[in-house]
């Protein structure tokens, strides 16, 4: 026991004796600890989107796939009126959406970061947006049924409070209630990068904005704007490519009326037609990333990031 | 992640202005947007026997809590609850490792780094259905069969690890590298200066990236759909409810979801006072004295 004990001593000492020798590049050490991250990205997220490029060139019938190198997959899909059509009618939710939580999550982070007073009350209030966020997104959903419906919760009040004679018809299955929905959903994806950018913008910034006779509209566009953009832009991403990828709230609110992108490609799955929906898939990513890169091009988002 | 935000406190002696008003009246009705559909289901979930999914109420009863946790042909609840706690630990825990060694990773330059924050962005805004489809594709080219611990893992990882990474970023930057080298100078070795330094420092950041990767996992369900196997996470078994029958359990789960996101929340927040208790007490030693 003792013996063993010192021997472990002895060695300890001569490891830390010895550990100048180990010493690593600071590159090489870096690399060690991103390696973790890099690996699951690649073996999970790149690979399969490889995947995904090789079997959208593959032939298929109704009983198998078949390595090949055609093209039909996508001018069958970029050739139907459908595909326009389902990608526009996404694009549209997705920039109104975008514009509701951008104006909605800016003011809401301002409020949080510049206004509240006390860092306990900030928290508090920034939980209590936070706490329908950790419910299921299906159930929070599907709340939008019995509050939206004929007989929902809204018309009985509004019907009580005499703003309306009769239950509006509208508020539910349609577009409406899938926008109000996706605002329910996503505005705190757009709180909180904006209020993390907001929370370190010096205060004596705004000050000297004050003190040089700007008046509070001004300080707002000049100088709290700019200095926001980072989340601004990380926002924007997230709501803009949640909203691109959804389907179960179109499936869900719009009853039918509204399709989305990625409901045809379920269903293309589900019919294990894997060549067509891969194809469908890469269509899908080149838009998105597109999208992203327009927003990136505004913003270098890692530049403020990782400085 | 709310407490590591910062704020700017103005004097609490001057008069509030006029926009502090009109914000606060905007995000009472946000609030109210907020919980208005959620107040709804919380009372639907008390429904009477008879009732439906909508208004009115017929009766009040606890019946459809009894039947979430009674397994029937339809959905097993706890089961897939149980089955999805496990997994958001797992994932918790390794999107935590991960994202803490890369955030400090990415503290320093090094060859690849674009490449690799340009993959992590890639995976983050990937449409979700896509991941899953991607991995289980991949697996049954490869023939493995998709199970919960392997594809459906590797599936929310994709999710949660660049998350966890732009979070660390934040918590990164704030940190300030004079305790790292103070350390260096007392002579404190590379381990001792983590475990000892910057991992405390650095710990209620970590602590609220666990909280988001445990969320963003318990409630994951696009991409986890096509790569999880046979057995349901409780979103996917929330999903079969809802296409086969409405019923007011799903209300039910909701209320109770509701009422763990407090109880995790309150720990949290409790774990992270005590922390900071410990700190201003100096029980942690010498190394932390702010």
């Amino acid at each position: 026991m003792t013996t063993s004990d010192s021997a472990a001593e002895v060695g300890r000492e001569r490891r830390q004796l010895k550990l100048p020798a180990f010493r690593l590049a600071p590159y090489a050490v870096s690399w060690l600890q991103v390696s973790p991250l890099a690996l699951v990205l690649v073996v999970l997220f790149a690979l399969p989107t490889i995947l995904f490029l090789v079997v959208s060139f593959f032939d298929y019938d109704r009983t198998g796939i078949y390595p090949a190198f055609i093209f039909d997959n996508y001018r069958d899909l970029l050739t139907t009126p459908a595909t326009i059509r389902v990608y526009l009618s996404s694009l549209r939710f997705a920039v109104i959406v975008w514009a509701i939580t951008l104006v909605l999550g800016f003011f809401i982070a301002h409020f949080l970061i510049f206004h509240v007073r006390t860092g306990m009350m900030r928290t508090v209030l920034f939980l209590l947006c936070a706490i329908p966020f950790l419910t299921s997104g299906i159930i929070r959903t599907i709340a939008w049924v019995p509050f939206l419906g004929r007989n929902g919760a809204f018309n009985q009040i509004l019907v009580k409070l005499n703003v309306i004679s009769h239950p509006l018809d509208f508020l539910l299955f349609s577009d409406f209630a899938v926008i109000v929905t996706y605002v329910h959903l996503f505005t705190l994806l757009m709180v909180g990068p904006i209020a993390n950018a907001m929370a370190k913008i010096d205060p004596a910034l705004l000050e000297a904005a004050r003190d040089a006779g700007a008046s509070r509209w001004r300080t707002m566009v000049d100088v709290i704007i700019p200095l926001s953009k980072t989340g601004i832009a990380l926002g924007s991403l997230l709501v803009f490519t949640q909203v691109m990828g959804d389907y179960f709230v179109v499936k869900t609110m719009s009853g039918g009326q509204s399709a989305s992108i990625v409901s045809a490609l379920s269903t293309e799955i589900q019919a294990m037609q894997f060549p067509p929906a891969s194809a469908n898939a890469m269509v899908l990513i080149v838009f998105v990333a597109i999208l992203v890169g327009c927003i990136m091009r505004v913003v270098d988002v890692r530049k403020e990031l990782v400085s | 992640m709310a407490t590591a935000l910062g704020g700017h406190a103005p004097g609490s002696d001057k008069a509030r202005p006029w926009t502090f008003y009109a914000l606060a009246t905007l995000f009472g009705v946000y609030l109210l947007f907020l919980y208005g559909p959620m107040i709804v289901i919380y009372i639907l979930s008390f429904q009477g026997e008879n009732g439906g999914v909508t208004f009115p109420m017929v009766g009040t009863s606890l019946v459809w809590f009894k039947n979430v946790f009674r397994p029937d042909q339809m959905a097993n609840i706890p089961a897939s609850f149980e089955r999805s706690l496990a997994l958001a630990s797992v994932v918790s825990v390794l999107t935590v490792v991960i994202s803490v060694a890369a955030g400090l990773g990415f503290r320093r330059r090094f060859p690849g780094a674009a490449a690799l924050f340009y993959l992590a962005v890639a995976s983050l805004v990937m449409p979700s259905l896509l991941v899953g489809f991607g991995i289980g594709l991949g697996f049954q080219v490869l023939g493995i069969q998709a199970g919960l611990f392997t594809s459906a893992l590797g599936a929310q990882l994709t999710w949660t690890l660049p998350f966890g990474l732009f979070a660390m970023f934040a918590v990164v930057n704030r940190f300030n590298r004079a305790y790292e080298e103070a350390a260096n100078d007392l002579g404190a070795s590379a381990a001792q200066r983590l475990v000892y330094v910057t991992l405390p420092i650095l710990l209620p950041g970590i602590l609220g990236v666990a909280m988001g990767a445990f969320t963003l996992s318990y409630d994951e369900y696009a991409r986890t759909t096509l790569a999880v196997g046979s057995e349901n996470t409780l979103p996917l078994e929330i999903y079969a409810l809802i296409s086969s029958q409405t019923s007011p359990v799903l209300f039910a789960v909701g209320t109770l979801t509701t009422g763990l996101s407090f109880a995790i929340i309150g720990v949290t927040l409790l774990g992270i006072r005590h922390i900071q208790r410990r700190r201003a007490a100096g029980t942690l030693g010498p190394y932390i004295t702010s």
